[in-house]
């Protein structure tokens, strides 16, 4: 008799060895230069239960841009794995055809070049019409949310995240979870919570008072589906009071719990769950250690760090599965649940090619009514660029090299530091900079640039502490985000040391001195988390900046030495 | 493998051949422990911590410390100036031994939770808490 776990794995085999996946099959067609919506869309329906899964999107309503990561570097257990392979060891990994339009919307190389012929991704119209492809197909499949999309753009921004619950709610998402929607404060959460046509989901969201599960959100929800019981638990990011202004909502306690994680999967099955998914805003090196500790768990759908991944992993009979960021991707989990059993799968990560997918007229017109408000301050050109302006990778991207600059050039530093986070859209050389293109890789709640002093030694702290969020070998201990991005200093890293021995060498690149621990250097920065943080928004500093240039390019600057990889 | 017990044990034994004054070498972790086990043996594990990977408030950090079978439980906060956060005893009409409270960690460190058993002996666990700068996610 075959075991459940030999039949899922027998399962993976042949989705990597036949393209059961669907991926390879686009992959082929997309060589031949025959790239259609149909052909994307393609899929034989399998078994009873549809998971239709969006994440990270970031607030992106239109299409975009977006490179993906040339440096992903995992560290332990997890060096060289799925997801820190990148370029070109992605493209063996996955059997992709280099230049073809997945090797495009999933690797780096050849970007700028690839992206003339086969264009932008994304558009939330465009996710749309997926959806109800998918649903006229399968009108049962659950649509997901795994979080980080009030966030992201200049309208979610100015409309404090109204236009994407509206966008949501129209798409037909059944359940979400959260992180950077945190970064509206308490109060707008919860009247946003209350417009939502579906549950916002965390088992790990607590009372911070009471050390308590919150009563405000749910752990979990029910799905009625193919004659099967479905339970999705949610997973909120676990370091949003760390990694973002836990002061704008002091009420809440996060952490990843997985005790209580292991408690509500028990709760379910004893419920009567046929099929436990988790909807998680983890990542993916947690979530891949959660599914080793926490039995039970049919599939995660992972979240925060943005991967996409052409085929789940497997971590036991948990299936993982990343759907990447930015409306880039959707991916379609068909599901055979059969006597409350995980029996099989067949798994599509769909790539949403802006210039082959139609727009859903519907969703185009919520889009537009969205945005109207704000259209013409958003479209604006402030400037253009020679470059190409990415930012993802885990040390500095082009636009955080121009970001770093307008800050120490237009509030007077020596040095700069900029976010290490992993949202942002990309352009393309010759592109307008639009005002909302500088508000996709800058906007928040929180963006005042500081002016302040620091010694080296405090600077030197500060990348150690970084350093270990990326680097630490228990990816319990991670963050998620990139390294922070420097300006004025270069430095060598080991990502193979421990805290306090990974970055030598810290010089500061406009003397080639190393930097002195005892000295103090005036230091420009945004993001803090600290409350009362003063200084302008850091996107009306880097418009300034781009303005008086009026072309700029930004390269990588090579400024940073990794060793240990 | 190598258990805490073992190394413990590897510890005083180094410390006897070498002949060292070893009141004077402590540190105020060792104190704590010693002062109150007595120096006696102490297992790894019938301790269970649940605390955060990483602090939210290091002002502030939530802890829960379960150890059936356990008359007392001794918490350390190895990091912290003043190692000992507190002694929780159990009387007959405690019910389970668990505690929870909230302490406050100085930096990133270990915590130390030592149970002492009906009969007298101890157990412990320790977990890793990492108090960060915060920041820079996402």
């Amino acid at each position: 008799m075959i075991s459940r776990r030999e039949f899922l794995q027998a399962s993976v085999a042949a989705s990597a060895l036949y393209g059961v996946s669907g991926f390879g099959n686009w992959s082929k067609l997309a060589a031949q230069q025959v790239l259609t919506q149909d052909d994307l869309l393609r899929f034989e329906s399998f078994g009873n239960v549809s998971l239709i899964h969006v994440t990270d999107i970031h607030a992106q309503l239109k299409p975009i841009w977006f490179r993906e990561p040339e440096f992903n570097f995992g560290v332990g257990d997890v060096r060289g794995v799925p997801p820190h392979v990148v370029g070109r060891e992605f493209i063996d990994m996955f059997n992709l055809t280099p230049g073809s339009a997945d090797a495009y919307a999933l690797t780096y190389p050849d970007f700028v070049a690839l992206g003339q012929a086969y264009g932008k991704m994304g558009g939330m119209d465009r996710v749309a019409t997926v959806v109800k492809a998918i649903r006229a197909e399968r009108p049962e499949a659950i649509i997901l949310d795994g979080g980080d999309t009030w966030h992201g753009s200049m309208s979610s921004y100015l409309s404090r995240g109204q236009d994407m619950v509206n966008v949501m709610n129209a798409l037909g998402v059944e359940a979400m979870t959260s992180h950077w929607e945190w970064t509206l404060g308490t109060d707008r959460v919860l009247e946003l919570v209350d417009q939502l046509n579906f549950p916002f989901l965390g088992q790990n969201i607590f009372d911070a008072e009471w050390n308590e599960p919150s009563e405000d959100f749910p752990s979990y929800t029910w799905f009625e589906r193919g004659g099967a019981k479905v339970a999705v638990i949610g997973q909120a990011f676990p370091y949003t009071p760390i990694a973002n202004p836990g002061w704008m909502f002091p009420e809440f306690s996060f952490g990843i719990r997985d005790e209580r994680m292991q408690e509500m999967v028990d709760e379910v099955k004893a419920q009567g769950a046929d099929l436990v998914v988790v909807l998680s805003h983890n990542g993916f090196d947690v979530d891949r250690k959660m599914a080793s500790r926490v039995q039970g768990i049919d599939v995660i759908l992972t979240g925060h760090t943005h991967d996409a991944l052409p085929e789940p992993v497997l971590v036991g009979t948990t299936l993982l599965i990343a759907s990447g960021s930015h409306g880039k991707f959707v991916t379609r989990l068909d599901l055979d649940v059969r006597d409350g059993q995980l029996m099989g799968f067949r798994h599509k990560l769909i790539p949403i090619f802006s210039d082959v997918i139609t727009p859903d007229a519907d969703m185009a017109a919520v889009i537009d009514a969205e945005r109207a408000p704000y259209a013409a301050q958003m479209e604006e050109v402030i400037g253009h660029t020679d470059s190409l302006l990415y930012r993802r990778g885990n040390f500095a991207g082009t636009w955080d090299n121009l970001i770093c600059d307008a800050v120490m050039s237009e509030r007077d530093t020596e040095i700069a530091l900029s976010p290490g986070v992993r949202w942002g859209a990309s352009l393309m050389p010759g592109d307008a900079i639009t005002r909302e293109d500088i508000h996709a890789v800058t906007t928040m709640t929180y963006g005042q640039v500081y002016r302040s002093e620091m010694t080296g030694e405090t600077i030197h702290t500060i990348l150690e502490d970084v350093a270990d969020n990326l680097f630490n070998t228990d990816p319990y201990y991670q963050q998620g985000g990139d390294m922070v991005r420097l300006g004025g200093l270069g430095y060598s890293i080991d990502i193979t040391k421990s805290i306090g021995e990974r970055i030598t060498g810290l010089t500061l690149l406009r003397t080639g001195e190393a930097l002195d621990p005892a000295q103090t250097y005036t230091v420009g920065g945004w993001a803090s988390v600290n409350e009362g943080t003063e200084g302008p928004m850091i996107w009306d500093v880097v418009e300034e900046h781009i303005r008086k240039l009026g072309r700029v390019s930004a390269e990588p600057n090579g400024s940073v030495i990794v060793t240990g990889i | 493998m190598l258990t805490r017990r073992d190394t413990l044990a590897i510890g005083l034994g180094a410390s006897a051949v070498a002949m060292l004054p070893v009141a004077a070498a402590a540190t105020p972790v060792d104190d704590a422990i010693a002062a109150y086990t007595g120096g006696a043996a102490i297992a790894e594990g019938g301790v269970t911590i649940t605390a955060p990977e990483i602090a939210e408030n290091g002002n502030t950090v939530p802890i829960t410390i379960e150890a059936p079978g356990a008359v007392e439980i001794m918490l350390i906060a190895t990091g912290n100036p003043t190692p000992n956060v507190g002694k929780f005893t159990f009387g007959p009409g405690s019910g389970a031994p668990m505690i929870a409270t909230r302490m406050r960690l100085g930096r990133t460190q270990d915590v130390l939770a030592i149970a002492k058993m009906e009969d007298g002996s101890f157990a412990s666990t320790s977990v890793e808490v990492k108090v960060t700068i915060g920041g820079c996610g996402g």
